[in-house]
């Protein structure tokens, strides 16, 4: 759906496509007077909706702003980001609505078909698609090529099925294999560029009691990233974004490997996983009970500001196929998306302009180090030695995934895949049983997306 | 619940029509009778017998939530099909909610009427006492989940670290699922035993004096004065038990959810209703299938109640 250009668009655009599609006459000429009407009528104006650079220029009133940072420090930021904004253009005025992070979640269907915000906060992958392709988001096209600082896969993490873009990045975070340098140094680990040699140091690690890999599933989601890393590793960046959205079956012999992989790495994972939250995994990583933790950067949040931070470290997870490689990594993109009509459409699109500028996201960035920011003209001069090192590995990357619960449907990923992640980490025997449910009830659920 | 707030506008209507045989009404009893009939039926029908109709409805088609409803099929008991061969967790669900409401009668049932008893006997403290059983039915849910976290985690909980076990022989209460539905039912046991006591101790308190005496005089002894006097004589209260812990047992919901959001053996139905209706991860038509299943089984319960009140009052 393209957002209407005139007034006599948008009134076609209110009709059923059922009307609209398929029945030329009456109605179509009806469309084709409103059409001359409203063009003359701006004419007389002397205004054109088409030209939408000179629109957020004039853009004046209220933009409302739906946000989920809820929390404390991120609040703060974001209020910082709005009062610049305004300092910047005095003519338009940021109304917040913040809103629980989980509830904003949980509640985003009804949010979007209701009355939503003219600005709201989410993320990118699938879960930005599925809202643009079910026609709740809003098109902003027109003023990408007026956002500088964004490389071509950002792009391609900002556009819907359509080939139109409806999302600005603001923040991410790498997911990779977290280690603390003073463990590697003392017992003279080196970082793993293969799978055997992570095997191998595994089983060093075993030796000098340590567990390997931290894990913690408690939650469910967590352990999905394990499966993201592998599954690009095996079967490449292409086979598993295929298969997020649902066109490569999940009982084939490339996702079987996948699990059986896995299975053979599972003894040095941390055991009773399932018990354990994140943050308890991380706890064991910063207390040196464990050497590495596969998870996002926001492992460095159960680690005391200062030297222990400092201490943290990262590698991407090794190759294990070496025609594949290992330049496909997973960043999840946390940004903005544009209501499907919002009420202030012009001060709108200032204000995602001016969210998409390195100075707006400087803001946020510097108030939790655990994310960096996406455009490449941020001032990296604060960054602390991770958030360089995050800066360079996700810019250097060849793809970036977004995770399992963002690259696939929903109610996919967690009613069928959370469960059955966690049954195969109970027992990883049975992969054969395990993957001919998924994909049964894959198609099941796939199917109601006619 | 809903059976007695069903139950009040029938007789509000039985009573208008009886009354207006014999007396005249004035027109503002016809309209305060109207009202304190009109009202409950309208709520009950708008808040619980629409919205199950609506549910069994949407569990019969393929809406996705976002398409106009108009736009969706009608596909029978697709859904029900799916529910019971292609979802993993319904069957364990079913399970563990039958578990449950046999571990519930055993447990809390029987430990709250023992401990109503004993209180009911004038101990000293017994006001402490009383305080202290039910502390945990007034306690939020959030604190409940967080103090039994603290019982029970693996690495840092206070009851590996009593029993001494550690490293590779620590149990994983709550994430190993051979043994984690138990350790729930442990703490759901210890939250809903306060409740079955208070009901007792009410019970209790309204048995006549004069009944125990009486046994006393025939030469009962105390357990023989409890069992053939006291218990039929509280025969309202049982019932109201009964019905408290079959709800309770099937709504089982709230614990799991704080726990690990039931999954992981910890499937119950009412989790399972949760996750797929609420949430980005909605289906719908789906989760109504579902809790039209849980609706079918409290049904079952429910008739029960009403037939065993039915015959009380014929009575």
């Amino acid at each position: 759906m393209s957002r209407p250009q005139s007034q006599a668009e948008y009134l076609a655009s209110l009709l059923p496509p059922s009307v609209a599609g398929t029945q030329f006459g009456r109605r179509a000429l009806f469309r084709g007077a409103l059409g001359v009407a409203a063009a003359g009528s701006l004419a007389a104006c002397g205004g054109d909706s088409g030209d939408s650079a000179a629109d957020t220029k004039s853009a004046t009133g209220v933009v409302t702003f739906g946000s989920n940072q809820s929390d404390e420090v991120p609040k703060a930021a974001y209020a910082k980001v709005t009062d610049q904004f305004h300092t910047a253009n005095p003519k338009l005025t940021v109304k917040t609505n913040t809103v629980d992070h989980n509830t904003f979640q949980e509640q985003i269907n009804s949010y979007l078909q209701g009355s939503p915000d003219d600005v709201f906060t989410w993320f990118s992958g699938f879960r930005m698609r599925f809202f643009a392709a079910k026609g709740l988001a809003g098109d902003i096209s027109d003023i990408w090529p007026d956002m500088k600082g964004f490389s071509d896969a950002l792009k391609t993490a900002s556009t819907g099925d359509d080939g139109k873009q409806y999302f600005v990045p603001f923040t991410n975070y790498p997911w990779a294999i977290f280690y603390r340098k003073s463990v590697f140094a003392d017992k003279g680990y080196q970082v793993p560029k293969t799978l055997d040699d992570l095997v191998a140091l595994s089983k060093q690690m075993q030796k000098d009691k340590l567990a390997p890999i931290a894990f913690g599933d408690k939650d469910g989601w967590p352990a999905m990233g394990t499966f993201d890393q592998l599954n690009m590793r095996i079967n490449g960046f292409q086979f598993h974004m295929d298969l997020m959205a649902g066109k490569k079956p999940w009982n084939g012999p490339e996702v079987k490997k996948v699990f059986d992989t896995w299975a053979g790495l599972l003894p040095y994972h941390q055991d009773a996983s399932l018990g354990r939250t994140w943050q308890e995994a991380a706890q064991s990583l910063q207390q040196k009970k464990a050497g590495m933790y596969v998870l996002g950067m926001f492992v460095g949040q159960q680690f005391p500001k200062g030297a222990e931070q400092d201490d943290l470290d990262f590698f991407t997870f090794p190759e294990i196929d070496s025609a594949i490689g290992s330049d496909a990594i997973e960043a999840p993109i946390d940004g903005f998306m544009m209501s499907k009509r919002p009420k202030n459409e012009a001060g709108a699109k200032a204000f995602l302009k001016y969210l998409a500028t390195p100075e707006a996201e400087g803001v946020s960035v510097a108030a939790d180090p655990t994310v960096i920011a996406v455009n490449s003209g941020a001032d990296t001069g604060a960054y602390s030695a991770l958030q360089k090192k995050a800066v360079e590995f996700v810019g250097s990357a060849k793809n970036i995934s977004q995770f399992m619960d963002r690259d696939t449907r929903p109610d996919f990923a967690s009613n069928v895949m959370i469960p059955a992640i966690q049954t195969f980490i109970k027992n990883p025997k049975d992969i054969d049983g395990l993957v001919n449910s998924i994909e049964k009830q894959k198609q099941s659920i796939f199917a109601t997306d006619s | 619940m809903t059976t007695t707030s069903a139950g009040t506008p029938a007789p509000a209507q039985k009573i208008r029509k009886s009354r207006r045989k014999s007396t005249w009404l004035t027109r503002g009893d016809r309209f305060w009778l109207i009202v304190l009939g009109g009202v409950p039926a309208v709520v009950v029908v708008g808040l619980i017998w629409i919205p199950a109709l609506v549910t069994v409805g949407l569990s019969m088609t393929n809406w996705d939530g976002f398409a106009p409803l108009s736009d969706s099929k009608f596909v029978g008991l697709e859904n029900y099909r799916q529910v019971t061969t292609n979802y993993p967790p319904f069957w364990p669900a079913l399970q563990h909610n039958l578990i449950w409401l046999f571990v519930t009668f055993a447990i809390p049932t029987v430990l709250g009427m023992f401990i109503a008893v004993l209180l009911d006997r004038e101990l000293r403290f017994t006001r402490v006492y009383q305080s202290a059983f039910f502390l945990p039915v007034v306690l939020s849910l959030a604190l409940v989940g967080f103090m039994w976290q603290l019982i029970y985690s693996r690495d840092q909980g206070l009851l590996n670290a009593m029993l001494g076990l550690h490293g590779d022989r620590a149990i994983d209460w709550y994430g190993d699922s051979k043994v984690n539905l138990w350790a729930v039912l442990v703490a759901a046991s210890w939250r809903h035993t306060g409740y079955i006591m208070l009901l007792y101790l009410a019970g209790l308190k309204a048995v006549d004096p004069s009944l125990r005496e009486a046994a006393a005089m025939d030469g009962a002894s105390q357990t023989r004065t409890f069992f053939s006097v006291v218990f039929p004589v509280m025969r309202p209260i049982n019932i109201i038990v009964l019905v408290v812990t079959v709800i309770e047992s099937l709504r089982a919901f709230d614990l799991v959810y704080v726990i690990n959001k039931g999954r992981n053996g910890l499937e119950v139905i009412g989790a399972l209703v949760f996750s797929n209706i609420v949430g980005e991860g909605q289906r719908i038509p789906f989760g109504s299938a579902l809790a039209t299943i849980m609706l079918l089984i409290s049904l079952v319960f429910i008739v029960i109640y009403m037939v065993a009140i039915m015959r009380e009052e014929k009575r």
